[in-house]
């Protein structure tokens, strides 16, 4: 199993968010979670991602069969797990390009490689450019700077064609995209999709899961993983919403 | 959560000791300690000065007796004794030399751990070097190609003996010894500098490079540098600089003028990292320096650009007095403050001319418990019609035990004129540093990409070989021991 989640506690500030929670991805496989406001998604994803300040109080998180509970959020990182943000954070003054050899650099010397050479590395980032169609001016500007809501979003998976993470994890990822750059970010993605790696994909819509069509549907609640099903439960939420989760788990 | 870990992480990050740390050993033919009219004779007769100079000296001398140290708000230190300074101290030097194998193999050693080997320095980047170690101009390279030029190049002593005229009508022009404390002391003790001189419609070839470092213990170094740009001429002037670690403190006290004349342009750059004591405060470099340019002629340009990461404090003014019509001044400055370290530093802008036009970018970046204060003063005078002035000031704090402060005077005497200032002050935010991380990128690395950014603006005016220099420097200067 590539992520194994066993009963997994986190507390922000001595407040417990996510309650005994478990998940196991394998890879080749895309999870999507689904869940109402609050409940605790993105806590998994800072947890899963070695935050500080998200306490793991209880529980245990095995990826490629080490538990990482133990490692920094850049050691985590460079083991393999991508974070696509739900709300990417600016930095003035550094170009995508640096910011994206620094990180290209630094997994490579985690893995006892040499820095990538200037040649190879350009020619890579025009390549994976074109796989989201991105901007050639937006991977010249700084980080995320002036960036639109959707540019954003597009420059997360952008960067995920660059590093080729084992886990992504995109964290409503779809929120705020028009329906074509919907299309691109999902085409990123299942132009990624391989054998050796696998997704968790965050969002409230089923609409996304059109485009990434998902193994396993899980719904979060309470901090909790309450349901999980395939590609259908998405579309029955859709339909009825989560209060009849909500009855059947506080039931 | 937030503030007390990000303090933590930033506080390790920062606590770096000063890299540059070692002593060379070399016999000095140095000045009894004190302060008289005594020492002012010994050095000028060391240096087989002719009398003006000695008289320039003791004028300087004489005033400096008369003034009163001064005072500021935001920097504190304990009181400099005068009387316990070594005013001269020289590398014993036999004879002139001609060939780097001529010097001193522990000076070239020294070089060799700043990095800045003249050998690599000539092959390699085409900048000429004057370096100057306690206080003597040592070697001076690329002499030749300078001179088929018709530029001056050369240590300040060699223009006393070999361009007395020169040094007599611009020296004292820009800075009186009369302008204040520290200018005074460093008119009557000064003990050798660069000289530079564009003739007309001259644009120098080479960029011109000194590096200063400050050796000898107890040894106060006071530099003067003049630089002169004929009309019509060019010339880029780079300053650069290390110390050794001690324990004492030492005095710095530079006096640097230039004069631009019609249509002339010079650009000042300086990455400036002297040893800025230790983390607990002690020791460190203080650095009170006077640089002034002077745009004398119509359309003339003066541009001050500097990275300062050093010293124990950094008290540091660059300014332009913009008296011919037209002409252009302007002032980036990067200051980084860490662990103890106090800067108080800015520009002045003298709008004198018709249609002057200045730039003030100041970026300011504190860490641990340090001061960084910038303090500028932008002058229109009545002549000064339809003149402008932009200033910006920014301010990035590291942790929440550092300060920042910010104090723009402005005067302006005329109703043509437009003055803007705009002041901001940013920290680097946690999610900023986990989104580092999360790709990747530890801490230490993600603060100086952070920072690095931050000065962009600034570090982009910097010439190229300077401006890496410069980036490594601010990574340095906050990288520490991360876990
Ligand atoms: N840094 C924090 N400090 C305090 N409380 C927090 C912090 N981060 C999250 N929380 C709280 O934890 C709970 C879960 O938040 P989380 O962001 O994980 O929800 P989510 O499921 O991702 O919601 P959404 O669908 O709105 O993105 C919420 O009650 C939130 O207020
Ligand atoms: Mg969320």
């Amino acid at each position: 199993m590539l992520l194994n989640i066993k009963n997994l506690h986190v507390s922000i500030d001595g407040k417990e968010i996510i309650r005994g929670l478990n998940l196991g991805v394998n890879k080749g496989e895309v999870h999507a979670i689904m869940g109402p406001n609050g409940t605790g998604k993105s806590t998994l994803a800072a947890a899963i991602t070695g935050r500080d300040g998200y306490d793991v109080t209880e529980g245990e998180i095995w990826f490629k069969g080490k538990n990482i509970i133990e490692l920094s959020a850049e050691e985590r990182a460079n083991e393999g797990i991508f974070l696509s943000f739900q709300y990417p954070v600016e930095i003035p003054g550094v170009s995508m390009t640096n910011f994206l050899r620094t990180a290209l650099n630094a997994q490579r010397e985690y893995h006892g490689k040499p820095p990538v050479p200037a040649g190879e590395f350009l020619k890579m980032m025009e390549e994976k450019k074109n796989l989201v169609e991105i901007h050639s001016k937006l991977a010249n500007r700084s980080v995320n700077e002036g960036f639109s809501g959707g540019e954003k979003k597009k420059n997360e998976i952008f960067q995920m064609a660059m590093l080729q993470p084992t886990l992504a994890i995109l964290d409503e990822t779809d929120s705020g995209l028009d329906i074509d750059a919907l299309k691109v970010v999902a085409k990123g993605v299942n132009q990624l999709r391989s054998d050796e790696n696998a997704f968790v994909i965050i969002t409230h819509y089923q609409r996304l899961l059109d485009y990434i069509v998902p193994d396993f549907v899980h719904v979060l609640f309470d901090g909790k993983i309450v349901k999980t099903g395939g590609k259908n439960l998405a579309l029955e939420l859709e339909e009825r919403g989560y209060e009849w989760i909500k009855e059947q788990h506080l039931a | 959560m937030e503030v007390n870990d990000n303090d933590t992480i930033l506080e390790q990050v920062t606590q770096n000791e000063y890299k540059y740390g070692f002593y060379t050993d070399i016999e000095s033919d140095m000045a009894p300690r004190g302060l008289s009219e005594e020492t002012v004779r010994f050095i000028s007769a060391k240096k087989d000065e002719p009398e003006w100079m000695l008289e320039f000296r003791l004028k300087a001398f004489r005033h400096w007796i008369t003034m009163k140290e001064p005072e500021w708000a935001h920097i504190q230190y304990p009181k400099i004794d005068y009387q316990d300074i070594i005013y001269y101290s020289a590398p014993k030097r036999k004879k002139e030399l001609s060939s780097l194998d001529e010097v001193d193999p522990e000076l070239i050693d020294t070089f060799n751990k700043l990095g800045i080997s003249l050998e690599e320095q000539k092959h390699l980047s085409g900048v000429a070097v004057d370096a100057v170690i306690d206080s003597v101009s040592v070697k001076t390279t690329f002499q030749d190609t300078l001179s088929k030029h018709g530029v001056i190049f050369c240590s300040f002593s060699e223009a006393v003996r070999e361009y007395p005229e020169l040094v007599k009508k611009y020296m004292g022009s820009v800075v009186p010894y009369t302008d204040n404390y520290f200018a005074a002391l460093n008119s009557a003790v000064f003990s050798d500098g660069s000289f530079c001189f564009i003739p007309n419609g001259v644009r120098c070839p080479l960029e011109l490079s000194t590096y200063f470092r400050i050796n000898a213990a107890n040894t106060g170094q006071f530099e003067r540098t003049l630089i002169v740009a004929e009309a019509g001429s060019y010339v880029s002037y780079m300053e650069g600089c290390t110390a050794p670690m001690r324990d004492e403190n030492q005095l710095h006290a530079a006096i640097v003028e230039i004069i631009a004349m019609d249509d002339a342009e010079v650009k000042y750059s300086t990455v400036q990292n002297w040893y800025p004591g230790n983390k607990e405060g002690k020791g460190g470099v203080y650095n009170f320096v006077t640089k002034r340019g002077l745009c004398k002629g119509k359309r003339s340009k003066i541009s001050w650009t500097q990275v300062e990461t050093g010293s124990a404090i950094t008290w540091k003014y660059p300014s332009c007095v913009l008296m011919g019509d037209n002409s252009v001044g302007e002032f980036y400055s990067v200051a980084v403050t860490n662990n103890h370290q106090q800067a108080d530093t800015g520009s002045k802008m003298i709008h004198i001319g018709k249609n002057t036009r200045s730039t003030i970018i100041s970026k300011g970046i504190s860490a641990g418990q340090s001061n960084n204060s910038y303090r500028g003063l932008v002058k229109i005078l009545s002549g000064a019609v339809n003149s402008r002035n932009f200033s910006q000031c920014d301010s990035l704090l590291l942790g929440s035990k550092c300060g920042a402060h910010t104090f723009p005077y402005i005067e302006t005497k005329n109703e043509s004129s437009i003055v803007e200032h705009e002041a901001t002050t940013s920290k680097i935010s946690e999610d900023q540093l986990f989104y580092c991380n999360q790709r990747g990128i530890d801490t230490e690395k993600a603060i100086g990409l952070i920072v690095n950014g931050y000065a962009k603006e600034v570090l982009n005016k910097l010439p190229m070989e300077f401006a890496v220099e410069a980036q490594k420097l601010l990574s340095i200067t906050l990288e520490g021991s991360v876990g």
